[in-house]
């Protein structure tokens, strides 16, 4: 017959008899896709020299997701381990790899990369109206910068592996672990320099290419959190590489800086990570306060409630993160009154916090609610956070963290702020921008059934370790005393569940990408710019600069609410959804 | 300063370790607040949630609600009352903090040193045990804590205490133990291989059968060790205690404050006997600048480094009068003879040590040097 039967030349495609095939039906979708960022260019080589931002969020997709299947088996060997006191599954040597690298793997391959490389750079262009981001050779440049780090400590696992413990306390890691602990400290060293330039490209960009008409308040929350995150990269960063530095100079030239032994002093180590490491974890759960904004106010179709205090709340966040190191500090023997100021400011850091989940409470009073996957992980993230922020205060507290430091409680916190807080908000985000990522619909029921597993198995895993923590259990056992077994059996049930629940997104989402539904430009809808133009939207983002005249979150009839189609070149080619009115 | 804390007999809650001294209930109060707090917000923001999300549910597909404006009011209360809430928590955990790591003055002393993979404890009657510590139930005990390679923890959680211990300086923990019986002594710092190997008990008995219990063992206490070791170094040939050596005279020093040849003042306690032993020109006493005493790293083992402090702490006994030996130091210390008056007028507090003693002249007896005090006595 006609149109259907002809190849089409991508270059210059030939309008069908629209009589024969209706324009939005999914068989046109498949003749005529619209020309966008994944089919506008073939071959490994547009991929792998790419400077569009959105290719190069799904290659940092790709990656960060090898990297979370990897981290995660290393959890299932640990609970595999935990099921039993004595070790009988694998030797103390391993396991202590094992923690070491799921750490290792966990935090600076997927987590801190997680949201803003991958949703970031995907979004930030989208959601201010620019074509790309301000350096987008350099944006490239971050990505090979993380595969070299990745690389190196792959070496690192691969020829033995590392048993520091992620948090590589000195002596031990300068002057008496017998592994690889230079190389993989050197892989996270690389690893920083793309943290620092994919910081440096966000605040640039959000600072100079904001379309006309984008205020900064009327930007975006997600917006407003990567900028506060951006910040914590830049300044941040620079600490641990010097950190690194200093361990591998001690390690290998046995200059004293650390080793008490040499004439340093360990507890200066420990400042100086921390004066990273806990601004890192704003890193981690800063993004995803700003996706779980973004998700609340599209599904409860309302602006968000206190607006300038959420978005304040971020900087808040990223400015007092930075003051308080000291509070993973506290029997570390560091001064009393030292700790008393870090307790103090700890206690002033869950503020904001706090301020953030009261306004997403108050957004969905009458609003218009909708029980969609992004939305329920949303949820999810504001319950599970909840209970990781307030059980901070427990640890915030300066005696009462005495006889919980260093016990699965901190281990049981610490999850749930970044499996419970910055995985679930990461989940909620993919599944809420899969549609404009690759013009494709997820199954929707598999999706919400998925998230309550992944919510039940989660709980199941972490909250029996908080009642261990408190009954004494260390962390970092390899063995442990038999009074704390039911816990554990219970937390290892749930880590299988929770396990099973992530593997079935990972198996609709590679399903979807060829057989999803097509999605229109705005399926939500949502009221952001991403969602004014195509999906997927256009190598240049927009055919032309789009103008603000609206208030961030200001829900109108999706009639209204403008699509920016193709550029008059292009436009030949009718689109799909394309109001055209 | 001991903070006085009132006295708590809370019930023992599910899922808590027993509460087997005097700070652990106090702690779990703590805890219980803590935890009514969680349980107020959670439930709190899940039940507007839920409320929410059933009430305002979507009816139909394209309604749009009218836009809700903020409130200012909302946004202080919000603010304001989460932070009342955790200044008390502040005030109440920062005022345990200081009684758990603040050791009372009449507290037992017993020396702990951690090893890759076990716990060594020396109490004062000298007896050694490893992965054990055996302590009388309604005794104030104090732990001076150090370790010979790596960051270990020492952490009790009947106790509920805890601290990190430190290579190249002491720590301190103190408990009161409430009840006798066995309770779990673990290493909760990741220290290696065999991290979870390294703990074991500590045993409550009451003092009769804890006297029994010591009787079974070995007598000598650290200071009568270190006094051994004193001799055997060498040390006693330039620190002497009657006659002025090479060296600062030692009686009368621990726990007083010691001028220092760069006008500094350091006070003589464990961390400064230490760093003087390993790393003799880190502080030099004033009037000793130029004496080149050796070092005695790697010579001796952090326990007897414990034992040596021990002994210097013995020869402070406050016992007596008596007159400090001032003589001149070995040649080539002579300091110019206006440094220590002016040094000491800055310094009210510090007349104490028996070198600027010297060089003021005239006063020979110092405030509290207690010069004659046997050598070797333990403290009473």
């Amino acid at each position: 017959m006609s149109a259907a039967d002809t190849p089409i030349d991508p270059l210059n495609p030939v309008m069908p008899d629209p009589s024969a095939l209706p324009a939005d039906s999914p068989e046109w979708r498949v003749k005529f896709p619209h020309v966008n960022y994944i089919n506008a260019h073939y071959g490994i080589k547009s991929w792998l020299l790419t400077k569009d931002h959105k290719r190069i969020a799904l290659l940092y997709l790709a990656s960060v997701t090898v990297f979370f299947a990897l981290g995660g088996a290393y959890a299932i060997a640990i609970r595999l381990e935990l099921l039993t006191p004595p070790g009988d599954f694998v030797q103390a040597h391993t396991y202590n790899k094992l923690f070491t690298q799921h750490g290792i793997i966990m935090i600076f391959f997927f987590l801190i990369p997680s949201i803003p490389a991958v949703l970031g750079n995907f979004l930030v262009p989208l959601m201010i109206g620019a074509k790309d981001l301000a350096f987008p050779r350099i944006n490239l440049l971050s990505w090979y910068i993380y595969i070299a780090g990745a690389l190196f400590t792959i070496w690192a696992l691969l020829n033995g592996g590392i048993d520091t413990g992620w948090t590589f306390y000195v002596p031990y890691s300068t002057s008496f672990s017998n592994t690889y602990v230079v190389v993989a400290g050197l892989g996270i060293f690389i690893t920083g320099f793309s943290s620092i330039l994919t910081g440096l490209n966000f605040i640039v960009t959000i600072h100079t290419m904001r379309a006309p008409g984008m205020t900064w308040f009327r930007l975006p929350l997600f917006i407003w959190s990567t900028y506060a995150t951006s910040l914590i990269m830049v300044l941040g960063t620079p600490v641990i590489a010097i950190t690194i530095l200093l361990v591998a100079l001690e390690r290998l030239a046995h200059i004293g800086i650390f080793d008490p032994r040499l004439g340093g002093d360990p507890v200066l180590f420990q400042h100086m990570f921390w004066f990273y490491s806990h601004p890192a974890v704003y890193i981690m759960v800063l993004p995803s306060m700003g996706v779980v904004s973004e998700i609340v106010a599209t599904f409860s179709r309302k602006n968000i409630f206190g607006y300038s205090f959420v978005a304040f709340s971020s900087l808040a966040i990223a400015i007092f993160g930075f003051l308080v190191w000291g509070h993973h500090m506290f029997t570390s023997s560091q001064s009393v009154y030292a700790s008393m100021i870090f307790s103090f400011v700890s206690f002033a850091v869950a503020i904001p916090s706090a301020v953030k989940v009261f306004n997403w409470t108050a957004t969905l009073y009458k609003g218009s609610i909708s029980y969609d996957t992004p939305m329920l992980y949303a949820l999810g993230f504001i319950g599970l956070f909840t209970m990781g922020g307030l059980t901070g205060l427990f640890l915030a507290a300066l005696g009462m963290d005495v006889h919980l430091t260093d016990t699965y409680f901190i281990v049981a916190h610490f999850h749930y702020i970044m499996v419970g807080g910055a995985l679930m908000g990461y989940m909620g985000g993919l599944h809420y921008w899969w549609p404009k990522i690759t013009g494709r619909l997820y199954p929707e029921g598999w999706g919400r059934f998925s998230a309550l597993v992944i919510f039940v198995g989660f709980n199941l895993t972490f909250f029996p370790l908080f009642l261990a923590g408190y009954m004494g259990m260390p962390r970092r056992y390899h063995a442990y005393a038999e009074e704390f077994q039911v816990l554990n059996v219970m937390s290892t049930a749930g880590a299988s569940i929770l396990g099973f629940g992530l593997l079935i997104p990972g198996i609709y989402f590679l399903w979807s990408m060829r057989y999803g539904k097509f999605a229109a430009p705005n399926p939500w809808p949502a009221t952001g710019l991403e969602w004014r133009t195509l999906s997927p939207p256009p190598t240049e983002n927009f055919a032309s600069t789009p103008i603000v005249t609206w208030e961030a979150y200001e829900f109108r009839p999706i009639e209204e609410m403008e699509v920016i189609g193709p550029a008059p070149e292009q436009s030949s080619r009718p689109v799909p959804g394309l109001t055209t009115t | 300063m001991q903070i006085p804390l009132p006295k708590i007999d809370l019930p023992r809650l599910p899922f808590t370790p027993e509460q087997a001294s005097t700070i652990a209930g106090h702690v779990d109060a703590l805890y219980l607040y803590l935890i009514l707090i969680t349980l107020f917000f959670s439930i709190l923001v899940v039940v507007l949630i839920f409320y929410f999300a059933v009430r305002y549910r979507r009816r139909t597909p394209d309604e749009i609600p009218p836009p809700v404006e903020g409130s200012l009011v909302l946004e202080t209360v919000w603010t304001i009352t989460p932070l009342l809430i955790a200044m008390t928590i502040f005030v109440w955990g920062a005022s345990l903090y200081f009684a758990l790591y603040r050791p009372p003055t009449d507290a037992t002393e017993i020396f702990v040193v951690g090893k890759q993979w076990m716990w060594k404890f020396q109490h004062t009657e000298g007896l050694r045990e490893i992965n054990e510590l055996h302590v009388p139930v309604g005794a104030k005990i104090k732990l001076t804590m150090t370790t010979e390679d790596v960051i270990h923890a020492l952490a009790v959680p009947a106790f509920r205490i805890r601290a990190d211990v430190v290579p190249g300086r002491y720590t301190y923990l103190w408990f009161e133990a409430t009840k006798t019986g066995r309770f779990h002594l673990f290493c909760t710092e990741y220290c290696g291989t065999n991290h979870s190997g390294m703990n074991g008990w500590v045993v409550v008995q009451d003092p009769a059968e804890y006297q029994a219990w010591l009787s079974g063992g070995a007598s000598e206490s650290p200071a009568a060790q270190g006094e051994k070791l004193f001799q055997s170094l060498g040390c006693a040939s330039c620190h002497k205690m009657d006659v002025q050596g090479r060296g600062p005279m030692l009686i009368g020093l621990y726990g007083k404050p010691q001028k220092l040849d760069n006008g500094q003042d350091v006070i003589a306690d464990d961390a400064y006997i230490r760093e003087s032993i390993l790393d003799p020109q880190a502080k030099r006493v004033l009037g000793f600048g130029s004496v080149q005493m050796p070092s005695f790293r790697g010579q001796v083992t952090e326990e007897q480094i414990l034992e040596l402090i021990a002994y210097i702490h013995s020869l402070a006994a406050p016992q007596g009068g008596g007159t400090a030996n001032t003589a001149a130091p070995a040649s080539g210390s002579t300091t110019t003879s206006g440094i220590a008056p002016d040094t000491q007028r800055s310094n009210p507090v510090g007349p104490t040590s028996p070198r600027t003693q010297r060089n003021t002249g005239g006063a020979m007896q110092p405030a509290n040097a207690n010069a004659n005090t046997p050598r070797g006595t333990p403290p009473p």
